[in-house]
């Protein structure tokens, strides 16, 4: 059962990664990456970190997702992209090497590595025979990020405020400040309307 | 169905986790609109996570998903911050893909 | 006293500065007494250390006052120190003596220049170089005031700089030191190399057989001293500054030019005299053979000249090559005496030229003088003083001295005695040729007065008290100067026993031939000398013999000319294949590491295109070979 919950779940990520990379339409892309989110939820339930395959769902693909799709509407940039041929021509190459070696080097890291992985750490107990009782997982998750992990926390929730503001600011268009603000302008988005 | 068919072991899911890695950067670096260029980004991201979760469960440390938390999170503020640059490039020049943004040409 | 034998430098230093600082707002004539008082006091220093001196035993004399470690380097260790012994404290005598003399003499000769304050500026700055010169406890201190009399040198001779002649006249003296110069720095070189260490009684005392300087590096030292000496002493090859330093006023010409800087070479070579009795013999020939030929050829010029501080200035030069000769004859008290005499007359006779320039009103041919000793008589009498010293006339101090030299010569050589001979001949002739047309004759200097540009008829006077004083002080010490070494029993050779600690065993003892002829080699030396004013009497007063000045001793043999000529063309021509040398393969080097750099960076610059897509794939493949690299290592272990 497993085995076949993990192919699968491996098929659509899969699928959903190479599809972000080869689709041409943007939208395309961004319903491959659901697919491709969608597939590290249910390999998260697989193996049985329950709380973080909420949390995958509900912010990467139901958030994170719909922001880019917003984006994309907004600024109509939904027109197709040609990817036949690359204007830079030595990319495509020094992509392909780059690619085949980060995953030859870590599948061979992996690999060399596989009797290393023993140890025994703390705080995570699988329901197996020896404990047949046992917090559940978010409680477990809880109880190390608030005791271990509380500054941490603390500092995520100022970075959240931080990102939101900033980014509000750097997106927000120009108020209009007088006539020289206003002619500068104007010229701009005529230039923009001519050129779509 | 018994133990005649195999389990996925915790190197099944690491070497999965590598290879959706590696589809990322390739992604980064081949596509030009800068929106996909971030969504790849967010493989690789998922990447981490998935190797993450996998070497929690095979080591029983609960940090490993504690961690995760983080890296949501913060890929979370990322985006925003990233949507938010791009919007406001796009807004000047709505057709620039990554090569027209060639101001560090030296 | 001895303790404080430091003022005597110091005492000159302050003047220096005061000057520095006040010079202007003291003015004529304040800061021309300040100077001479300074030297004074640094002279009755001197005598005070003198006597302290003189109160010890013999090998007790040699003091050094180190006032701090100047160089500490690795091994080498060199002080600031001054060495207080009988060959440096007459040294001193004579300098800061002298030198007051003559700094009370310029402030009478100096009347009325612009620059009054700045000549006694640098007349200190020169006392206290040589000072430094004289009372150095090691090679160092003495190069110090070395280059800085030969700085002295080029700032006095040059300073009535607007003149472009007098400018040249400057760059000359400094530059001909400067070669000089060289042989002294590598003989300094050497003594680091075998003794390592600069200091007088170090060297001294590895000079001899056993001891870490080997001969052969000896006779190299002593060479290249030489060689500084004869740039500083003006023999040839290098004399020919001198002449020329002439363009400077008569009081730089008297204390510089005769009595103190030009016989720091002797100076140096006697302070060695250990070192050069343990060199090979032929340096030894070699310098007094150089000795004599510059005084025979200097003597022979000085025959020709015209103007009345060129003859005294080859004179001079002929009277080195003497110091010399006793040098090379290991006649070391000798070239002491004579250098002591030497400053006596020879200072006398350019103060009294001074005088005698200063009565004409800045003339200084002596075609247009003539008859002066009625107009000019303590100038006169001075002279005359001087003159018979110089010619070698007994009891004059001159004549002991010069004796002793062609003694001592005599008893190397006999050919160096009789050329020694032919130039006291000279010296006489030319220095009688110099009284009679200066002094007596027919009065000369209104014939042709309006040609010359003169303003009216000359009417030539007596010099101010503050000129002829000195020029009396130094006719006393030029008449009776001898007695300090003379050859007799009772006051028997005073400058002998004196400077015994510091010459002993290198001194020459004179052989049993010559020691019982010395009468009648004296007596010989008296006669030229009378035959050489006679011969002077008969040519240029009585006119009986035909003057014979000739052209080339005129030009100087031409020796002057061909130098410059040399280093006008050829030596040019050299000097700029350097200079291109320098601007093109040197800086081109230098430059063109620059546009290489600069070219290379040209075309690695294209590698910036701006594609941050190429930036990202380029920063991926750092990542494979960095991951590579670690793969590697942890699959190795």
């Amino acid at each position: 059962m497993e085995l076949f919950v993990f192919i699968c779940a491996a098929i659509m990520i899969l699928g959903g990664a190479v599809g972000v990379v080869t689709r041409s339409h943007p939208v395309h892309c961004a319903l491959s990456l659901v697919a491709t989110l969608f597939g590290v939820a249910v390999l998260f339930v697989a193996m049985e970190a329950h709380f973080l395959a909420a949390v995958q769902t509900i912010v990467y693909a139901g958030a994170i997702v719909v922001l880019f799709l917003f984006v994309i509407m907004l600024l109509g940039i939904d027109r197709s992209e040609s990817i036949r041929i690359d204007p830079i021509k030595v990319q495509r190459p020094l992509a392909g090497i780059v690619g085949v070696g980060l995953i030859g080097i870590i599948g061979g890291a992996i690999l060399q590595s596989r009797d290393a992985i023993k140890a025994r750490g703390e705080g995570l107990a699988v329901a197996n025979a020896d404990n047949p009782v046992h917090d559940s997982n978010i409680k477990q998750l809880a109880n190390d990020l608030f005791s271990n992990h509380v500054f941490a926390f603390e500092l995520t929730s100022v970075l959240l405020v931080v990102a939101v503001v900033g980014t509000v600011t750097l997106a927000r268009r120009p108020t209009k400040r007088g006539a020289s603000d206003q002619s500068e302008e104007s010229p701009d988005d005529s230039g923009q309307k001519v050129s779509e | 169905m018994t133990a005649a068919i195999a389990v996925p072991t915790t190197t099944w899911y690491l070497l999965l986790a590598a290879v959706l890695f590696g589809i990322g950067v390739v992604g980064v670096l081949v596509r030009r609109n800068p929106l996909i260029m971030f969504m790849c980004i967010e493989l690789m991201l998922n990447a981490v996570n998935l190797s993450f979760v996998a070497l929690a469960k095979a080591l029983g440390d609960i940090g490993g998903q504690t961690t995760v938390v983080f890296v949501m999170v913060v890929a979370a503020a990322e985006v925003v911050v990233g949507l938010g640059i791009i919007v406001s490039i796009l807004r000047k020049r709505p057709t620039a893909t990554a090569d027209d943004l060639a101001e560090l040409k030296g | 006293m001895i303790d404080i034998a430091w003022l005597i430098p110091a005492l000159p230093l302050a003047g220096f500065l005061t000057i520095l600082v006040l010079g202007r707002k003291l003015g004529e004539p304040k800061a021309g007494f300040l100077a001479t008082g300074a030297v004074a006091g640094a002279f009755v220093v001197a005598v005070g250390v003198f006597f302290d001196l003189m109160s010890k035993g013999g090998e007790d004399r040699n003091h050094i006052i180190t006032l701090f470690e100047w160089v500490p380097v690795g091994d080498l260790s060199i002080d600031l120190a001054f060495k207080i012994d009988p060959l440096s404290i007459t040294m001193i005598l004579f300098i800061t003596g002298i030198g007051s003399l003559i700094h009370l003499y310029a402030i009478g000769y100096m009347h009325g220049d612009p620059k009054f304050s700045k000549f006694f500026l640098y007349l200190n700055l020169f006392v206290l170089s040589m000072l430094v010169l004289v009372m150095g406890e090691n090679l160092l201190v003495t190069f110090l005031g070395w280059e800085g009399v030969g700085t002295c040198s080029y700032l006095l001779i040059s300073f009535w700089h607007t003149s472009d002649a007098n400018a040249s006249a400057g760059k000359k003296a400094f530059v001909t030191n400067r070669v000089g110069d060289l042989g002294m720095m590598i003989a300094m070189f050497f003594a680091f190399q075998y003794v390592g260490s600069l200091s007088y009684d170090s060297i001294n005392g590895a000079a001899h057989a056993g001891g870490s300087l080997p001969q052969t590096a000896a006779t190299a030292m002593v060479a290249m001293l030489f060689v500084g000496a004869c740039g500083k002493s003006a023999q040839l090859p290098l004399y020919i500054w001198l002449p020329d330093a002439m363009a400077g006023p008569t009081p730089v010409s008297a204390l510089i030019h005769a009595a103190t800087m030009v016989t720091s070479g002797v100076f140096l070579l006697t302070r060695f005299a250990p070192l050069l009795d343990y060199a090979s013999p032929w340096i030894m020939t070699l310098i007094a053979i150089i000795g004599i030929t510059t005084a025979l050829f200097a003597a022979t010029i000085a025959v020709a000249q015209n103007d009345i501080k060129k003859v005294l200035a080859y004179s001079t030069v002929s009277q080195l090559g003497y110091m010399f000769l006793a040098v090379g004859s290991g006649a070391y008290v000798a070239a002491i005496f004579h250098m002591i005499t030497h400053a006596f007359f020879k200072a006398l006779l350019f103060l009294g030229s001074g005088s005698v320039i200063h009565g004409m009103h800045d003339e200084q041919d002596m075609r247009r003088m003539g008859a002066l000793r009625k107009m000019m008589p303590i100038t006169f009498a001075t002279f005359i003083i001087g003159w018979l010293a110089i010619a070698g006339v007994p009891p004059f101090a001159g004549f002991w001295s010069k004796d002793e030299i062609l003694l001592f010569a005599y008893d190397k050589s006999p050919i160096l005695w009789a050329l020694g001979l032919i130039t006291a001949l000279l010296t006489a002739y030319y220095m009688t040729r110099q009284v009679i047309m200066v002094f007596y004759g027919k009065a000369r200097w209104n014939d042709h007065a309006e040609e010359n540009g003169a303003h009216g008829d000359i009417k030539p006077h007596e010099s101010p008290v503050l000129m002829w004083l000195p020029l009396v002080a130094l006719a006393g010490l030029a008449a009776v100067g001898g007695i300090i070494n003379l050859p007799f029993t009772g006051i028997k050779e005073k400058l002998l026993h004196w400077l015994e600690p510091v010459v002993h065993s290198a001194e020459r003892e004179l052989s049993h031939g010559s020691e019982d002829i010395k009468w009648v080699l004296a007596g010989i030396a008296t006669v030229t000398a009378l035959a050489g004013i006679g011969l002077a009497y008969a040519v240029y007063s009585r006119h009986k013999i035909k003057a014979i000045e000739p052209e080339i001793l005129a030009k100087g043999w031409y020796y002057d000319s061909s130098i410059s000529a040399f280093m006008g063309g050829p030596g040019r021509d050299a000097f700029e294949g350097v200079a291109w040398f320098d601007a093109n393969v040197i800086d081109g080097a230098v430059n063109g590491t620059g546009k290489g750099v600069q070219g290379v960076a040209g075309i690695i610059r294209k590698a910036q295109s701006g594609f941050v897509r190429t930036y990202a794939a380029l920063i991926g493949i750092g990542v494979v070979l960095l991951l590579a690299w670690f793969f590697y290592r942890g699959v190795s272990q």
